[in-house]
C-alpha cells in the first residue's frame, strides 16, 4: 500500500498550500507553485483541495504503485504513461496494484501535480506537508524525493468491480483548467513600491517588454531576462517582508520574481507583484519560455482572485459529484 | 504607537505592508515590534503572517476568507482593521515591549572564525580588539531572514562595520557568526554566504525537531560571551 520511487526526478517533492504564521521566523511558506494543479488534482480524486501532492519536475520521477489506487495528475503535461500506457492529465484514474508511472516528456507546463484518492501518510512539521528544503524538514523527510523513497497510501482501496482485467481505467470526465490559467503574454502585476524608483523609460518597458524565464529559475525565483530596467536614482533600501509573486529589480537591472520557496525578506526594489491569480500560469512557464506584463490595480487583483476562487470551488463540486455517482455505481465508497 | 506615524501600502494582493520611517533605530523598530505583537496577540484568522523586520511590518491575510464570510473587499476591511488596532496599541502601551535576553556564547576561535584574521588586519586592530568590540553591545534581532531562524542583529561598532565578502563561501558551518555591513547574524544552517566570520556558536539556532524550532525571535536582546575551543567543543557535544 504504498508509493515507491524506482527512480529519482530533478526536483520532486510533497508540498501543499504551503506552511503559513511562521515568517516572522525566516521559515518560508513553500507549497505547491501551481496551486491550481494542486487544487485540481486534489478534487479530481475527491481529497481536500489542501492535501499533501507531489509535485514533479521534468525529468520526473517514476513509481511503483504498489497497490491499486485512483490517482489524478494536473498542471503539466509530462507525458504521463501507466505500464507503457498514455494517461491524460485532469482526469482521475483507476490503477491496478504494482503499475509502474513514469513521465516521458515535458509537453506543456513546468510542474506536474501528482495526487492519490485519501492522500499519503505524512507528518506535516508546523502545520504542513510542505517540503521546507533550506530547513531539511517537512514534505518527506525535509527533502526531495530519491530512489527507494516509501510514501504510504493513507488508505487501502480495492478496485477489483472497476478494473476486472485492466492495469489502468479512466474514469470518464476531464477537469477543464483552460480559463483558470492567463496567457503567458498577460501575466497580470500591481505596482510595487519600487515602481516609483524606475525611471519614465523602465516604467513603460515593465508593461511592454518581452522577457524571458532565466535557466537558473527554480522554486525560490524565477529570473528573468529581458531590458536591463533603470532607476531614476539609486536608493539603498532597508530589508522588509516580501511576497510569492514579489517581483524585485537586481542592481543590474534585471527582475526576479519570487515564487514558493522565496526568503522571507529582500532588499532590493520591490516594482510589482505577480497577482496571485495569474502566479499559477507564471509558474507553469518552463526556462527560455517569454512572458510579457499588464498591469492592473490591487483591487481588479483582488476581484480575479475572487472570481478564481469560484471557479475552482465549482469544479471541485463537480468533480465530487461525478466521482460520488461512479463510486456508487461499482458500490465504492 | 504615540507620536509615530506609519503608513500603509498593499504587498500585492493579500498582504499590506506598514511602515514607519525608514531607518535602522532601535526606537523605530520597538514601534514596530509593539505593532507586531499587538497584531500577534489578536490572533485575527483572517490574518495568516506577520513579518516585521527594521522598519516595517508586513501582513498576510487571507482575501479569499475575508471576501466570504465578511462580504466586503478585503484589502480596505484589512487595511482598516490593521489602522485601528495600531491606534489601540498605541494608546493602551506607551513604553516599548522589551524582547527577551538572550547571551548566546561564541568561540572566536581562528579555525572557527576564518575571516576574524582578515578582519583585524583591515580594521587595523588586534584580533582581541575586534572580540571585544563584538561582544561589548548588546543586539536588537530586528528580523529574522534570508534562512528559517537567521538573526539578523545590529548594529555593530562602527570600527567593525564591513561590507559582505566579494566571494560568498559555497558552505558556511551552522552556527557560524559572521558581520555584513553594520549587521551581525549566526547562521542557524549550513549554507552558502557571503558574511564575514568571525566565530561560532555551540548553540543550535535552528533545530526541525524542536517545538520552538528558532532560537532567536525578532525583538531578542542579544549578548555574545566569548567561550574557549574548549568550551565550545564541550558545549557542541
Amino acid at each position: 500500500m504504498n508509493l515507491r520511487v524506482l527512480q529519482p526526478g530533478l526536483l520532486d517533492t510533497v508540498q501543499d498550500a504551503g506552511r503559513h504564521g511562521y515568517q516572522h521566523l525566516g521559515i518560508n511558506p513553500g507549497g505547491a507553485m501551481d496551486r491550481i494543479g494542486m487544487y485540481v488534482a486534489n478534487s479530481l480524486v475527491g481529497n481536500d483541495p489542501a492535501e499533501a501532492v507531489i509535485e514533479l519536475h521534468f525529468p520526473a520521477a517514476a513509481f511503483l504503485l504498489e497497490a491499486p489506487a485512483m490517482i489524478a495528475l494536473s498542471g503539466a503535461d509530462l507525458g504521463a504513461m501507466i505500464n507503457d500506457q498514455p494517461v491524460p492529465i485532469n482526469r482521475p484514474l483507476v490503477v491496478s496494484g504494482q503499475s509502474v508511472l513514469r513521465f516521458t516528456r515535458p509537453v506543456t507546463g513546468a510542474c506536474c501535480y501528482l495526487a492519490i484518492r485519501h492522500g499519503l501518510l505524512i507528518s506535516p512539521w508546523l502545520g504542513s506537508y510542505s517540503t521546507c528544503l533550506p530547513a531539511g524538514a517537512g514534505g518527506f523527510r525535509g527533502r526531495a524525493l530519491q530512489k527507494n523513497d516509501v510514501l504510504p497510501f493513507k488508505q487501502a482501496a480495492s478496485y477489483g468491480a472497476v478494473l476486472r482485467q485492466l492495469q489502468v481505467a479512466e474514469l470518464p470526465w476531464t477537469a477543464g483548467t483552460g480559463e483558470l490559467y492567463s496567457a503567458a503574454d498577460r501575466i497580470r502585476i500591481t505596482e510595487g513600491s519600487g515602481f516609483a524608483l524606475l525611471n519614465a523609460h523602465a516604467r513603460q518597458q515593465l508593461t511592454t517588454a518581452t522577457f524571458a524565464i532565466a535557466p537558473q529559475s527554480d522554486r525560490m525565483g524565477f529570473r528573468l531576462q529581458g531590458p536591463a530596467l533603470r532607476t531614476e536614482h539609486r536608493q539603498e533600501l532597508l530589508s522588509a517582508g516580501v511576497s510569492q509573486g514579489t517581483i524585485q529589480l537586481l542592481p543590474n537591472g534585471q527582475l526576479i520574481v519570487l515564487m514558493a520557496d522565496h526568503q522571507t525578506t529582500g532588499g532590493y526594489p520591490r516594482v510589482g507583484h505577480v497577482i496571485t491569480a495569474d502566479q499559477p500560469a507564471l509558474a507553469q512557464l518552463r526556462p527560455r519560455q517569454e512572458l510579457r506584463f499588464a498591469m492592473i490595480t490591487a483591487d481588479a487583483a483582488e476581484e480575479l482572485l475572487w472570481q478564481q476562487e469560484q471557479r475552482l470551488l465549482f469544479l471541485q463540486n463537480a468533480c465530487k459529484l461525478r466521482l460520488e455517482e461512479w463510486l456508487s455505481h461499482y458500490g465504492l465508497h | 504607537m504615540r507620536n509615530t506615524t506609519f503608513s500603509i501600502t498593499p504587498l500585492g494582493d493579500n498582504a499590506i505592508m506598514i511602515e514607519w520611517e525608514q531607518r535602522i533605530s532601535p526606537v523605530i523598530h520597538a514601534q514596530v515590534m509593539q505593532a507586531f505583537l499587538h497584531l500577534q496577540s489578536l490572533q485575527q484568522p483572517y490574518i495568516t503572517d506577520l513579518m516585521p523586520a527594521y522598519a516595517s511590518l508586513a501582513v498576510r491575510y487571507n482575501a479569499v476568507r475575508i471576501r466570504q464570510e465578511i462580504k466586503r473587499p478585503a484589502r480596505a476591511w484589512i487595511t482598516a482593521f490593521v489602522t485601528r488596532a495600531l491606534q489601540e496599541a498605541g494608546a493602551a502601551t506607551a513604553a516599548a515591549v522589551p524582547g527577551r535576553h538572550l547571551e548566546i556564547p561564541v568561540c572566536y576561535h581562528p579555525s572557527l572564525g576564518p575571516d576574524l584574521a582578515n578582519l583585524a588586519q583591515q580594521k587595523g586592530l588586534s584580533e582581541e580588539a575586534i572580540i571585544t568590540l563584538h561582544t561589548a553591545p548588546t543586539y536588537t534581532v530586528y528580523m529574522l531572514g534570508f534562512l528559517p531562524g537567521f538573526p539578523y542583529m545590529g548594529t555593530v561598532d562602527p570600527q567593525l562595520a564591513t561590507p559582505r565578502l566579494k566571494q560568498p563561501r559555497t558552505q558556511v558551518p551552522a552556527g557560524s557568526v559572521g558581520i555584513a555591513g553594520e549587521q551581525t547574524g549566526i547562521y542557524p544552517l549550513p549554507s552558502p554566504g557571503g558574511w564575514n566570520i568571525i566565530g561560532q556558536t555551540p548553540l543550535r539556532i535552528f533545530d526541525a525537531g524542536r517545538p520552538d524550532p528558532c532560537y532567536c525571535r525578532p525583538g531578542d536582546q542579544v549578548r555574545f560571551v566569548p567561550i574557549s575551543l574548549e568550551a565550545f567543543t564541550k558545549q557542541l557535544s
